[in-house]
Protein backbone atom coordinates (compact mmCIF):
# COMPACT_ATOMS: atom_id res chain seq x y z
CA UNK A 1 0.00 0.00 0.00
CA UNK A 2 1.19 3.19 -0.64
CA UNK A 3 2.65 5.74 1.75
CA UNK A 4 0.45 8.47 2.92
CA UNK A 5 0.93 11.96 2.48
CA UNK A 6 3.24 13.57 5.19
CA UNK A 7 0.57 16.10 5.82
CA UNK A 8 -2.36 13.04 6.51
CA UNK A 9 0.32 10.97 8.60
CA UNK A 10 0.83 14.28 10.75
CA UNK A 11 -3.07 14.62 11.07
CA UNK A 12 -3.58 11.67 12.12
CA UNK A 13 -0.49 11.94 14.93
CA UNK A 14 -2.08 15.02 15.98
CA UNK A 15 -6.32 13.88 15.52
CA UNK A 16 -4.78 10.51 18.11
CA UNK A 17 -4.06 12.81 20.66
CA UNK A 18 -7.15 15.06 20.76
CA UNK A 19 -10.51 14.59 23.06
CA UNK A 20 -12.22 16.38 19.95
CA UNK A 21 -13.73 13.56 17.50
CA UNK A 22 -11.86 13.77 14.29
CA UNK A 23 -12.77 11.96 10.86
CA UNK A 24 -9.81 11.94 8.04
CA UNK A 25 -10.78 11.33 4.22
CA UNK A 26 -8.69 11.29 1.22
CA UNK A 27 -9.54 13.46 -1.87
CA UNK A 28 -12.10 10.30 -2.82
CA UNK A 29 -13.76 10.55 -0.03
CA UNK A 30 -12.07 7.11 1.53
CA UNK A 31 -12.50 6.90 5.38
CA UNK A 32 -8.11 6.80 6.41
CA UNK A 33 -8.67 7.11 9.84
CA UNK A 34 -10.99 8.30 12.71
CA UNK A 35 -10.30 8.92 16.16
CA UNK A 36 -10.97 7.17 19.84
CA UNK A 37 -13.57 10.11 20.56
CA UNK A 38 -14.78 9.78 17.36
CA UNK A 39 -15.18 5.92 17.85
CA UNK A 40 -17.60 6.05 20.49
CA UNK A 41 -19.87 8.54 18.29
CA UNK A 42 -19.82 6.10 15.72
CA UNK A 43 -20.20 2.67 17.98
CA UNK A 44 -17.01 1.24 16.29
CA UNK A 45 -13.26 1.26 16.27
CA UNK A 46 -11.76 1.88 13.70
CA UNK A 47 -8.93 -0.93 13.83
CA UNK A 48 -12.04 -3.00 13.07
CA UNK A 49 -13.74 -1.13 10.67
CA UNK A 50 -10.64 0.20 8.67
CA UNK A 51 -10.48 2.00 5.71
CA UNK A 52 -13.80 2.32 3.57
CA UNK A 53 -14.78 3.78 0.41
CA UNK A 54 -17.36 7.10 1.20
CA UNK A 55 -20.20 5.33 -0.38
CA UNK A 56 -20.33 2.75 2.34
CA UNK A 57 -19.32 5.08 5.30
CA UNK A 58 -21.73 8.17 3.89
CA UNK A 59 -24.79 5.51 4.44
CA UNK A 60 -22.98 3.15 7.20
CA UNK A 61 -24.07 6.17 9.83
CA UNK A 62 -27.43 6.27 8.69
CA UNK A 63 -27.45 10.23 8.68
CA UNK A 64 -30.93 11.93 8.86
CA UNK A 65 -31.72 15.31 9.54
CA UNK A 66 -33.81 16.25 12.26
CA UNK A 67 -37.32 14.71 10.83
CA UNK A 68 -35.66 11.64 10.66
CA UNK A 69 -35.42 11.97 7.01
CA UNK A 70 -32.15 10.05 5.34
CA UNK A 71 -29.76 12.33 4.27
CA UNK A 72 -27.75 11.91 0.95
CA UNK A 73 -24.22 11.42 0.91
CA UNK A 74 -23.81 14.65 -0.97
CA UNK A 75 -25.45 16.73 1.44
CA UNK A 76 -22.93 15.69 4.25
CA UNK A 77 -20.72 18.51 5.29
CA UNK A 78 -17.55 16.70 4.71
CA UNK A 79 -18.92 15.14 0.85
CA UNK A 80 -19.52 19.29 0.24
CA UNK A 81 -16.11 20.12 1.36
CA UNK A 82 -14.60 17.31 -1.14
CA UNK A 83 -16.41 18.85 -4.07
CA UNK A 84 -15.78 22.40 -2.98
CA UNK A 85 -12.44 22.57 -1.20
CA UNK A 86 -13.99 24.90 1.24
CA UNK A 87 -15.27 24.06 4.83
CA UNK A 88 -18.55 23.25 6.00
CA UNK A 89 -21.02 23.18 8.29
CA UNK A 90 -23.95 21.06 9.39
CA UNK A 91 -26.49 19.28 12.13
CA UNK A 92 -27.11 15.90 11.83
CA UNK A 93 -28.33 12.26 13.21
CA UNK A 94 -25.97 9.17 13.02
CA UNK A 95 -26.88 6.01 14.25
CA UNK A 96 -23.55 4.48 15.53
CA UNK A 97 -23.47 0.64 15.17
CA UNK A 98 -23.26 0.44 18.72
CA UNK A 99 -27.25 1.23 17.59
CA UNK A 100 -27.40 4.41 19.67
CA UNK A 101 -28.95 7.81 17.53
CA UNK A 102 -26.49 10.76 18.45
CA UNK A 103 -27.13 14.44 16.58
CA UNK A 104 -23.88 15.91 15.42
CA UNK A 105 -22.87 19.03 14.72
CA UNK A 106 -20.32 18.79 12.02
CA UNK A 107 -17.59 20.87 10.64
CA UNK A 108 -15.49 19.84 7.92
CA UNK A 109 -12.35 21.43 6.19
CA UNK A 110 -10.21 20.69 3.17
CA UNK A 111 -6.82 19.30 3.92
CA UNK A 112 -4.53 21.51 1.64
CA UNK A 113 -1.16 20.36 1.79
CA UNK A 114 2.47 21.73 0.14
CA UNK A 115 2.33 23.31 -2.99
CA UNK A 116 -1.23 23.56 -2.79
CA UNK A 117 -1.98 19.80 -3.24
CA UNK A 118 -5.65 18.95 -1.92
CA UNK A 119 -5.17 15.76 -0.17
CA UNK A 120 -8.62 15.26 1.25
CA UNK A 121 -10.76 17.12 4.37
CA UNK A 122 -11.19 16.31 8.17
CA UNK A 123 -14.60 16.58 10.35
CA UNK A 124 -14.67 17.53 13.50
CA UNK A 125 -18.09 15.10 15.22
CA UNK A 126 -19.19 17.53 18.10
CA UNK A 127 -21.69 15.17 19.80
CA UNK A 128 -24.44 17.91 20.56
CA UNK A 129 -26.08 16.47 23.07
CA UNK A 130 -23.62 15.79 25.54
CA UNK A 131 -21.76 18.72 25.27
CA UNK B 1 26.77 5.74 -8.43
CA UNK B 2 29.60 6.60 -5.84
CA UNK B 3 28.42 8.28 -2.94
CA UNK B 4 30.70 10.51 -0.12
CA UNK B 5 29.93 11.60 2.81
CA UNK B 6 31.74 15.38 3.17
CA UNK B 7 29.52 16.62 6.48
CA UNK B 8 27.90 14.02 8.93
CA UNK B 9 27.08 16.08 11.77
CA UNK B 10 23.78 17.71 12.92
CA UNK B 11 22.50 21.12 13.51
CA UNK B 12 26.10 22.92 14.32
CA UNK B 13 29.78 22.68 13.41
CA UNK B 14 31.56 20.61 16.19
CA UNK B 15 35.38 20.88 15.31
CA UNK B 16 37.45 19.28 18.28
CA UNK B 17 39.55 16.70 19.03
CA UNK B 18 36.83 14.62 20.78
CA UNK B 19 35.36 14.69 17.10
CA UNK B 20 37.83 13.74 14.28
CA UNK B 21 36.81 10.37 13.53
CA UNK B 22 33.02 10.89 13.16
CA UNK B 23 33.88 14.97 11.79
CA UNK B 24 32.51 18.03 12.84
CA UNK B 25 30.94 19.24 9.40
CA UNK B 26 27.09 19.91 9.04
CA UNK B 27 25.56 18.17 6.48
CA UNK B 28 26.75 17.51 2.53
CA UNK B 29 26.67 13.97 0.25
CA UNK B 30 28.65 14.41 -2.90
CA UNK B 31 26.67 11.71 -5.11
CA UNK B 32 28.40 11.00 -8.45
CA UNK B 33 27.26 9.14 -11.43
CA UNK B 34 29.11 6.48 -13.57
CA UNK B 35 29.12 9.62 -16.10
CA UNK B 36 30.81 12.02 -13.43
CA UNK B 37 27.37 13.60 -13.05
CA UNK B 38 27.86 15.63 -9.88
CA UNK B 39 25.14 15.96 -7.29
CA UNK B 40 25.43 17.82 -4.17
CA UNK B 41 23.05 16.88 -1.32
CA UNK B 42 23.09 19.84 0.82
CA UNK B 43 25.68 22.63 1.73
CA UNK B 44 26.36 22.52 5.21
CA UNK B 45 30.18 23.20 6.32
CA UNK B 46 31.49 20.02 4.30
CA UNK B 47 30.97 21.48 1.24
CA UNK B 48 33.76 23.83 1.63
CA UNK B 49 36.36 20.65 1.36
CA UNK B 50 33.94 19.26 -1.22
CA UNK B 51 35.37 22.05 -3.48
CA UNK B 52 38.80 20.76 -3.52
CA UNK B 53 37.51 17.08 -4.90
CA UNK B 54 35.33 18.98 -7.86
CA UNK B 55 37.89 18.59 -10.90
CA UNK B 56 38.21 22.49 -13.13
CA UNK B 57 36.56 20.61 -15.85
CA UNK B 58 33.53 19.70 -14.11
CA UNK B 59 31.17 23.01 -15.37
CA UNK B 60 27.50 22.00 -14.41
CA UNK B 61 26.89 20.94 -10.57
CA UNK B 62 23.28 20.34 -9.22
CA UNK B 63 22.90 21.17 -5.29
CA UNK B 64 19.97 19.88 -3.85
CA UNK B 65 18.58 21.08 -0.28
CA UNK B 66 16.47 19.41 1.77
CA UNK B 67 15.75 22.31 3.86
CA UNK B 68 16.89 25.98 4.72
CA UNK B 69 17.82 25.33 8.10
CA UNK B 70 20.98 27.30 9.08
CA UNK B 71 22.97 23.73 9.22
CA UNK B 72 22.03 22.43 5.49
CA UNK B 73 22.99 26.05 3.61
CA UNK B 74 26.12 27.54 5.93
CA UNK B 75 28.41 26.35 3.67
CA UNK B 76 26.98 27.33 0.49
CA UNK B 77 28.87 30.66 0.50
CA UNK B 78 32.03 28.42 0.47
CA UNK B 79 31.63 26.43 -2.54
CA UNK B 80 34.59 27.31 -5.07
CA UNK B 81 32.70 26.60 -8.16
CA UNK B 82 30.37 29.39 -7.21
CA UNK B 83 33.21 31.58 -7.36
CA UNK B 84 33.93 30.27 -11.10
CA UNK B 85 32.48 32.10 -13.75
CA UNK B 86 32.90 28.37 -16.13
CA UNK B 87 30.24 27.15 -13.92
CA UNK B 88 27.13 26.58 -13.94
CA UNK B 89 25.33 25.84 -10.59
CA UNK B 90 21.34 24.26 -10.04
CA UNK B 91 20.33 25.08 -6.68
CA UNK B 92 16.65 22.79 -6.01
CA UNK B 93 15.45 23.00 -2.74
CA UNK B 94 11.55 23.54 -1.20
CA UNK B 95 9.61 26.10 -1.84
CA UNK B 96 7.24 27.55 1.43
CA UNK B 97 3.47 28.09 1.04
CA UNK B 98 4.40 31.63 0.50
CA UNK B 99 7.93 32.37 -0.47
CA UNK B 100 10.05 30.59 -3.40
CA UNK B 101 12.95 29.10 -3.09
CA UNK B 102 15.06 32.49 -3.97
CA UNK B 103 13.45 34.77 -1.23
CA UNK B 104 13.87 32.12 1.31
CA UNK B 105 17.72 31.03 0.64
CA UNK B 106 18.65 34.95 -0.03
CA UNK B 107 17.45 35.77 3.66
CA UNK B 108 20.73 34.23 4.85
CA UNK B 109 22.95 34.98 1.36
CA UNK B 110 22.87 38.54 2.04
CA UNK B 111 23.95 41.54 4.28
CA UNK B 112 24.15 41.45 7.14
CA UNK B 113 24.47 38.03 7.36
CA UNK B 114 26.87 37.03 4.49
CA UNK B 115 28.67 39.49 2.42
CA UNK B 116 27.80 38.83 -0.86
CA UNK B 117 24.98 38.53 -2.67
CA UNK B 118 23.21 35.81 -4.77
CA UNK B 119 23.32 37.86 -7.89
CA UNK B 120 26.71 38.60 -7.63
CA UNK B 121 28.38 35.24 -7.76
CA UNK B 122 30.10 34.72 -10.80
CA UNK B 123 28.75 31.57 -11.80
CA UNK B 124 25.51 30.76 -13.55
CA UNK B 125 23.48 30.64 -11.07
CA UNK B 126 19.89 28.85 -11.37
CA UNK B 127 17.53 28.28 -8.22
CA UNK B 128 14.38 25.75 -8.84
CA UNK B 129 11.70 25.07 -6.67
CA UNK B 130 12.16 21.46 -6.47
CA UNK B 131 9.28 19.74 -7.57
CA UNK B 132 7.22 17.04 -5.53
CA UNK B 133 7.53 13.48 -7.63
CA UNK B 134 10.51 12.76 -9.78
CA UNK B 135 12.50 14.42 -12.27
CA UNK B 136 16.01 14.04 -13.56
CA UNK B 137 19.25 15.66 -13.38
CA UNK B 138 21.58 14.62 -16.68
CA UNK B 139 21.84 10.72 -15.70
CA UNK B 140 20.28 10.23 -12.05
CA UNK B 141 16.85 9.86 -11.45
CA UNK B 142 15.55 11.75 -8.57
CA UNK B 143 12.48 11.52 -6.98
CA UNK B 144 11.04 14.08 -3.84
CA UNK B 145 8.74 13.89 -1.34
CA UNK B 146 7.90 16.18 1.64
CA UNK B 147 8.44 14.55 4.70
CA UNK B 148 8.12 15.15 8.88
CA UNK B 149 10.59 18.02 10.19
CA UNK B 150 9.78 20.95 11.69
CA UNK B 151 9.03 23.38 8.10
CA UNK B 152 9.43 22.68 4.33
CA UNK B 153 11.63 19.78 4.10
CA UNK B 154 11.90 17.27 1.56
CA UNK B 155 14.21 13.66 1.73
CA UNK B 156 15.51 12.57 -1.85
CA UNK B 157 15.76 9.48 -3.64
CA UNK B 158 18.44 9.01 -6.48
CA UNK B 159 18.72 6.60 -8.98
CA UNK B 160 20.76 5.24 -11.34
CA UNK B 161 19.53 2.25 -12.82
CA UNK B 162 18.10 -0.05 -10.51
CA UNK B 163 20.23 1.36 -7.91
CA UNK B 164 19.15 3.65 -5.06
CA UNK B 165 20.58 6.19 -2.33
CA UNK B 166 18.23 7.38 -0.21
CA UNK B 167 18.99 11.14 1.93
CA UNK B 168 16.95 11.83 5.00
CA UNK B 169 19.01 13.73 6.90
CA UNK B 170 16.71 15.54 9.18
CA UNK B 171 13.41 13.14 9.97
CA UNK B 172 11.23 12.54 12.57
CA UNK B 173 8.88 9.51 11.47
CA UNK B 174 8.48 8.64 15.13
CA UNK B 175 7.12 11.82 15.59
CA UNK B 176 3.91 11.30 17.70
CA UNK B 177 3.40 8.18 17.30
CA UNK B 178 2.22 5.82 20.65
CA UNK B 179 4.98 2.86 19.11
CA UNK B 180 7.13 2.88 16.41
CA UNK B 181 7.57 1.66 13.92
CA UNK B 182 4.03 2.07 12.47
CA UNK B 183 3.15 0.50 9.36
CA UNK B 184 5.10 1.61 6.07
CA UNK B 185 1.94 3.37 4.83
CA UNK B 186 1.29 5.43 7.70
CA UNK B 187 5.35 6.35 8.20
CA UNK B 188 6.91 9.21 6.85
CA UNK B 189 9.52 8.86 3.97
CA UNK B 190 8.43 4.83 3.36
CA UNK B 191 8.00 5.52 -0.24
CA UNK B 192 11.02 7.37 -0.60
CA UNK B 193 13.34 5.02 0.98
CA UNK B 194 11.45 1.40 0.32
CA UNK B 195 14.62 -0.72 -0.96
CA UNK B 196 17.45 1.63 -0.95
CA UNK B 197 20.53 0.51 -1.63
CA UNK B 198 21.83 2.87 0.57
CA UNK B 199 19.99 4.51 3.49
CA UNK B 200 21.31 8.06 5.24
CA UNK B 201 19.33 8.74 7.81
CA UNK B 202 18.87 11.49 10.93
CA UNK B 203 20.18 9.45 13.98
CA UNK B 204 20.74 12.32 15.94
CA UNK B 205 19.65 11.07 19.67
CA UNK B 206 19.92 8.59 22.11
CA UNK B 207 16.92 7.51 23.32
CA UNK B 208 16.87 9.64 26.68
CA UNK B 209 17.38 12.72 24.70
CA UNK B 210 14.55 12.24 22.17
CA UNK B 211 12.57 11.92 25.08
CA UNK B 212 13.27 15.27 26.00
CA UNK B 213 13.15 16.99 22.60
CA UNK B 214 9.92 15.18 20.29
CA UNK B 215 9.03 17.26 17.61
CA UNK B 216 12.54 18.84 17.16
CA UNK B 217 12.52 17.06 13.60
CA UNK B 218 14.91 14.62 14.44
CA UNK B 219 15.14 10.66 14.94
CA UNK B 220 17.39 8.52 17.60
CA UNK B 221 19.39 5.78 16.60
CA UNK B 222 16.93 3.08 17.58
CA UNK B 223 14.58 4.97 15.10
CA UNK B 224 16.44 5.02 12.27
CA UNK B 225 16.92 1.38 12.89
CA UNK B 226 13.45 0.91 13.15
CA UNK B 227 12.87 2.85 9.72
CA UNK B 228 15.26 1.05 7.99
CA UNK B 229 13.79 -2.75 8.59
CA UNK B 230 10.28 -0.89 7.24
CA UNK B 231 11.61 -0.11 4.60
CA UNK B 232 13.86 -3.07 3.51
CA UNK B 233 17.15 -0.82 3.09
CA UNK B 234 19.91 -2.87 2.78
CA UNK B 235 22.48 -0.55 4.34
CA UNK B 236 21.98 2.51 6.64
CA UNK B 237 24.06 4.74 7.84
CA UNK B 238 23.81 7.09 10.58
CA UNK B 239 24.17 10.59 9.78
CA UNK B 240 23.38 14.32 11.32
CA UNK B 241 25.34 13.59 14.56
CA UNK B 242 24.41 15.32 17.74
CA UNK B 243 27.00 18.44 17.94
CA UNK B 244 27.19 17.16 21.88
CA UNK B 245 27.91 13.46 20.87
CA UNK B 246 31.52 12.84 20.96
CA UNK B 247 33.66 10.01 19.17
CA UNK B 248 33.39 7.87 22.07
CA UNK B 249 29.81 8.66 22.87
CA UNK B 250 29.24 7.81 19.65
CA UNK B 251 30.81 4.65 19.27
CA UNK B 252 28.94 3.57 22.41
CA UNK B 253 25.52 3.65 20.69
CA UNK B 254 27.00 2.13 17.97
CA UNK B 255 28.05 -1.09 20.52
CA UNK B 256 24.20 -1.01 21.67
CA UNK B 257 23.02 -1.50 17.88
CA UNK B 258 25.44 -4.24 17.57
CA UNK B 259 25.12 -6.26 20.79
CA UNK B 260 20.93 -6.09 20.22
CA UNK B 261 19.34 -8.15 17.80
CA UNK B 262 20.63 -8.90 14.27
CA UNK B 263 19.76 -6.37 11.93
CA UNK B 264 18.47 -7.75 8.40
CA UNK B 265 20.47 -4.84 6.82
CA UNK B 266 24.16 -3.45 7.16
CA UNK B 267 24.72 -0.83 9.94
CA UNK B 268 27.09 1.57 9.01
CA UNK B 269 27.80 4.63 11.61
CA UNK B 270 28.55 7.79 8.90
CA UNK B 271 31.49 9.14 9.08
CA UNK B 272 33.41 11.94 7.11
CA UNK B 273 35.18 10.76 4.35
CA UNK B 274 33.21 7.64 4.05
CA UNK B 275 32.85 6.40 0.31
CA UNK B 276 30.04 4.01 -0.75
CA UNK B 277 29.78 1.99 -4.23
CA UNK B 278 25.75 2.34 -4.82
CA UNK B 279 25.37 -0.68 -7.60
CA UNK B 280 22.57 -2.55 -9.12
CA UNK B 281 21.83 -5.35 -6.77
Amino acid sequence: MAQKEIEIILMRQLASYLSVPIFVVDPEGTLLFYNEPAEALLGVQFDEAGEMPMSEWATIFKPTDDQGRPLPPDSLPLVTTLKTVAPARGALWITGLDGVPRRLDVVSFPLVGQGHRVLGAAAILWDINSK
Amino acid sequence: MKVTLWGTRGSLPSAGPETVRYGGNTSCVEVRGEDGTLIVLDAGTGIRRLSHAVEPDVRRIHILLSHLHMDHIQGFGFFEPLHRSDAEVHVWGPPSTTHDLRTRLTKYLSPPLFPIRLRDLPCRLFLHDVPMGGFTVESLGVHCALVCHPGPTVGYRITQGSAAMVYLPDHEPALGARSFPLPADWTSGADLARDADLLIHDSQYTDAEYAQRPGWGHSAVRHAVAFAGVVRARRLVTFHHDPGHSDDVLDALVDKIRRGSPLPFEFIPGQEGMTFEVTTR
